[in-house]
Parts: structure tokens; C-alpha cells; sequence
């Protein structure tokens, strides 16, 4: 029985998981981002309709 | 009494200069910003070595004359199982320091390394059994090292769970920060009580790991990988604290300022 | 106040609260027998679900007894702390000014007697259920009176953990589970060895020790634990 299958098979679930781990924190960061800028934005509106 | 008097008073040049150290780490902007420039070295160092690990073990190294080529999947098993172990670790001291003196920054950073030694652990997981079917004959084995892995993973999936059980953040990372501590304690009897119960059971004659004569040749992309990950595990724990930083401290200022700058 | 007088309080406290518990516990004494029903319930199914052969029901048998235990004590443990959190008691304990480890100490007694000392007393039923050999009975036994109060002790870290959140109880089980293993496997070990004939005595020294480890060590964990979810 060939072992390539296994190699290739362990290296790429190695792959899937460590850049799913490297890019988790840059989709939850855009989130984020978007967040703080609405919160900025209702910031904004508040203090123009209170002068 | 005299003795530890004098003991603390050499100590405390030194202690002093880590608390400046760790209270500095400790003002969000200066982290925030010392961080953001460190990553891509980071990532880079990262990239180079795990380049040049993988082309001496996948393309130079020879194939084990015991094991044959299955022995390659050793160079990321290996690595990804001390990370994991070495995460909980470092999770575990920064716990502890994030509780004792009270230090944000390292609650932060502590529960940010619990999802990079998750994913390690799983790694180590689906890399040893992939490992197994060539060399056993079956995906799973209660191995020593497989089982205390798979033990690690229940203490990471713990952690992970009770931090994002509580709403409350610091509370929450607070709670978990002494769970990865209770658990780091208990680690080593754990990982001892494995191994000794798979030999009482008589368990899998090759152990993961292989002989103890390794050949140079092999022994050295395993090194390189295993530097690798470390390098790894320093970027992607930072872009996780940043990330964590960012959403904690969204109605401060200093948050407002990064902000506005990205956007001009 | 003198240290003396301090400690004799302290004590006085101490056997007070372990009283009080005890006391509540008998009033509800239908909830006291949930844990040990439950034992047996689960205890019984193994048998049903794998065949009635004797050999195969003795091999597993402390493996079996042991789960079960393991299982019963966790279902206990969700009511350690949290009728005292609920109701606001536990945050007078802690502005009486008694030591919140030595009161987390009194409460975890308190519990083993109610929930784990009837498991002790069960197990020789379970046995004969199981079908394990008579030699290694009292083995059986002495490994649980030994194993139950450490996972009374560990899971009360849990306990005061998951206390603040509404369902705690499933989180508990994934926090405790993983550090129940080594008890699991030094205390099965010990009734197996005493099964096939060999020394046993070891593995009951490494329970003595555990024992004794973390009663020193886990009311601690477990005050530290409830400052922070009472905070």
C-alpha cells in the first residue's frame, strides 16, 4: 500500500487548519471595525442633533 | 528571615525592570502599535523556515527503513504536538500572572492562546491517526500520546467554552485563566497516568515518535519545523490579542484615533 | 481577638455551615437519592446493552462502577453552590469574613457525605450486579471511599466556576471530565490488579496521595473560583 495518500492527507489537513486559525482573527477584526465605526457614526449623530 | 530579605532585596532591580516591561506591554496603544510592526517579521521568519523545513523533510530527507514514507507526516505530528503541549503551557504562566497582579494584557493574550493550541492539538490529532492506518493498520490507536492529546483537546475545548460562556469578558477570561491553570497543574499527572495505563494495557509496540536513533538528516527538518511553529504561534497570538484589544476598548479613544487613521 | 479565639471561630464556623448543610439536605431527602438511583440506572443499563456474559461483566466491571460514580458525582455537584448563590447566602459568607476557602472546605465535606459517601456504601450492590470478583471487593470499595471525595474536591473548582452562568451544568461535565481521568485510571487499575491477583497496595498509596493533594489544594482553586463569579 502506497503511504502518499497519508502524507498528503495529514500536510493538508495541517494546511486547512492552521490558515483557518491565521485568518479567524482578520474576518472577526473586520467585524469588529465595522462595529466601532457605526458606534463613532451614532456618536456623530447624537452630538449634531444636540447642537 | 535575613536570608529572604537579602534574596529580595538582589531580586528587585531585575523584578523592577520586568514590571516596567510588563506594565508598558500593559498600555493598549503601545501594544497595539509594538505588535502590529512585529507581525509581519513574524509571519515572514515563519514562512521561511517552515519553506526550508518541509523541502529537507519532503524533498531531501530519505524515507525511515522502518516506517518508509509515512515517517514524513513525523515533521508536522511532532511539532504540533510539543506546540500544544508548550501552548497550554505558556497559557497557563500567563494565566497565572493575568490573575496574581491583575494584568489585562495578559488575560488577553492567554485567552488568545487557547484557539491556536486547539488547533495544534487537532493537528496532532488527525496528522498521528493518518499516521496510524499505514503503521498500525487502524486510524485509532490508544496510544499514550494520542490519548493525553486527546485529553489536551477536552482541556483546551474547556477553556475556549467557559470563556465564551460568561458575557462579561474580563470575568469571563478571569474564570478561564484559572481553569488553564487548575488544568496545567493536573497536565502532568495526567500525561504520566496515560502513559503508565498503556503500558499496564499493553498497548501499540511503535510508539509515534519511532526509534530513539533518528538519522541527522531526519532530525533536522523536524527541528526546523518545530522553530517554525513557535514563529507561528507568536504572530497569530498577537493578531488575536490585537483583535481581542480592538473590540474591548471600541468606545475608548485610542480605538477612535487607530480608526480615523486607517480610514484617511 | 486572639489567634486562638480566631481559630476556635473559625472552627465553630466551620461545623456550623457543615451542620446547616447537612440539615437542608435531610429536609429534601428525596432529592439526596437522585444520585444513587441514577447510579444504578446506569450501572444496570451495561449489562443490557452488551450481553449478560459473567466473564465479559466482571472484566468490566470496575471500569463500569467507576464511570458511573463519575457520572452520579457530576449530576450531584451543580447543587454544591448554587441554591447558596441564588438566593444571595454565599455573598454573605464571604462579607462574614470567614475565609471563603474554609467554608468552600465545609460545603465540599458536606457534599461528599450527602452525594458521595452513599455511592461508597452502594458500590458492594453494584458489584455483585457486575459480577465482580469477591476478592476484590473491598478493593473496590476503599478505591471509591478514597476517589470519591477527590472528585468531590476537583469538581468543586468547576462548581464555582460555572456558578454565575444559567446552565452551568453542561459546561461542568467538559470542565471536570479531563481531570477526573488519572483517578479513573489509578482507582480501576487498582481494583483490576487486586482481580488478577497482584499487588494492589500502590495504586491505593497514589489515591492517598491524591487525596490528600487536593484537599490541601482545592478548596483554594474552588474560593478562588467563586470570587470570581460573585464579582
Amino acid at each position: 500500500m502506497s503511504h502518499t495518500p497519508f502524507i498528503w492527507a495529514a500536510y493538508s489537513i495541517g494546511t486547512v487548519v492552521l490558515l483557518w486559525c491565521a485568518l479567524a482573527p482578520l474576518i472577526h477584526k473586520k467585524a469588529v471595525i465595522r462595529d466601532i465605526r457605526k458606534l463613532s457614526q451614532i456618536e456623530e449623530r447624537n452630538r449634531d442633533s444636540h447642537s | 528571615m535575613n536570608t529572604n530579605a537579602t534574596t529580595m532585596n538582589k531580586d528587585k532591580p531585575r523584578k523592577n525592570w520586568l514590571v516596567m516591561f510588563i506594565h508598558k506591554m500593559g498600555s493598549p496603544p503601545w501594544f497595539y502599535g509594538f505588535s502590529g510592526k512585529l507581525i509581519p517579521w513574524l509571519w515572514a521568519i515563519f514562512a521561511a523556515l517552515t519553506i526550508w523545513g518541509l523541502y529537507l523533510g519532503l524533498v531531501k530527507a530519505p524515507a525511515d527503513y522502518q516506517q518508509g514514507e509515512s515517517f514524513r507526516i513525523m515533521y508536522l505530528h511532532v511539532p504540533s504536538a510539543w506546540m500544544s503541549m508548550l501552548i497550554y503551557t505558556s497559557m497557563a504562566i500567563m494565566g497565572f500572572i493575568a490573575l496574581v497582579w491583575r494584568i489585562r494584557i495578559m488575560e488577553i493574550l492567554a485567552m488568545s492562546s487557547a484557539p491556536v493550541g486547539a488547533a495544534f492539538t487537532i493537528i496532532a490529532l488527525a496528522s498521528g491517526s493518518l499516521w496510524g492506518r499505514p503503521t498500525w493498520g487502524t486510524y485509532w490507536v490508544w496510544d499514550a500520546r494520542l490519548t493525553s492529546e486527546l485529553v489536551l483537546l477536552f482541556l483546551y475545548l474547556g477553556v475556549i467554552g467557559l470563556y465564551n460562556a460568561i458575557d462579561e469578558p474580563r470575568k469571563a477570561a478571569r474564570a478561564a485563566c484559572l481553569l488553564a491553570l487548575v488544568g496545567a497543574v493536573n497536565l502532568p499527572i495526567i500525561h504520566y497516568s496515560v502513559k503508565w495505563w498503556n503500558t499496564l494495557h499493553q498497548g501499540s509496540s511503535i510508539s509515534v515518535t519511532g526509534g530513539s536513533n533518528i538519522d541527522p538528516s531526519m532530525l533536522w527538518p523536524l527541528l526546523i519545523m518545530a522553530f517554525a511553529v513557535k514563529f507561528y504561534y507568536g504572530a497569530n497570538l498577537l493578531t488575536r490579542a490585537r483583535v481581542k484589544l480592538l473590540e474591548q476598548d471600541k468606545r475608548k479613544g485610542w480605538v477612535k484615533k487607530i480608526i480615523k487613521e486607517r480610514e484617511s | 481577638m486572639t489567634p486562638e479565639q480566631q481559630s476556635g471561630s473559625m472552627a465553630s464556623a466551620f461545623f456550623a455551615l457543615l451542620r446547616r448543610d447537612l440539615l437542608l439536605a435531610f429536609r429534601r431527602r428525596t432529592e439526596m437519592l437522585f444520585p444513587i438511583v441514577f447510579l444504578l440506572v446506569v450501572v444496570s443499563l451495561f449489562p443490557l446493552g452488551i450481553g449478560p456474559s459473567p466473564a465479559l461483566l466482571a472484566r468490566i466491571a470496575p471500569g463500569v462502577i467507576w464511570i458511573a460514580a463519575l457520572l452520579a458525582t457530576v449530576i450531584s455537584l451543580d447543587g454544591l453552590f448554587r441554591s447558596d448563590f441564588e438566593d444571595g447566602t454565599l455573598e454573605q459568607f464571604v462579607l462574614s469574613g470567614h475565609p471563603l476557602t474554609l467554608i468552600s472546605l465545609a460545603k465540599i465535606l458536606a457534599h461528599w457525605l450527602v452525594a458521595g459517601l452513599p455511592l461508597v456504601l452502594m458500590s458492594p450492590l453494584l458489584a455483585v450486579w457486575m459480577n465482580l470478583p469477591i476478592e476484590s471487593l473491598g478493593v473496590m470499595v476503599l478505591t471509591l471511599a478514597l476517589g470519591t471525595p477527590i472528585l468531590s474536591l476537583i469538581g468543586s473548582i468547576g462548581v464555582g466556576l460555572t456558578i454565575s452562568l444559567k446552565r452551568g451544568g453542561q459546561l461542568l461535565s467538559l470542565l471536570v471530565f479531563p481531570l477526573y481521568v488519572p483517578i479513573l485510571i489509578i482507582a480501576t487499575a487498582a481494583v483490576m490488579a487486586a482481580s488478577d491477583g497482584l499487588p494492589y497496595t500502590a495504586f491505593l498509596g497514589l489515591l492517598v496521595a491524591g487525596l490528600i493533594t487536593s484537599v490541601t489544594l482545592a478548596p483554594f482553586a474552588a474560593a478562588a473560583a467563586l470570587k470570581i463569579s460573585l464579582s
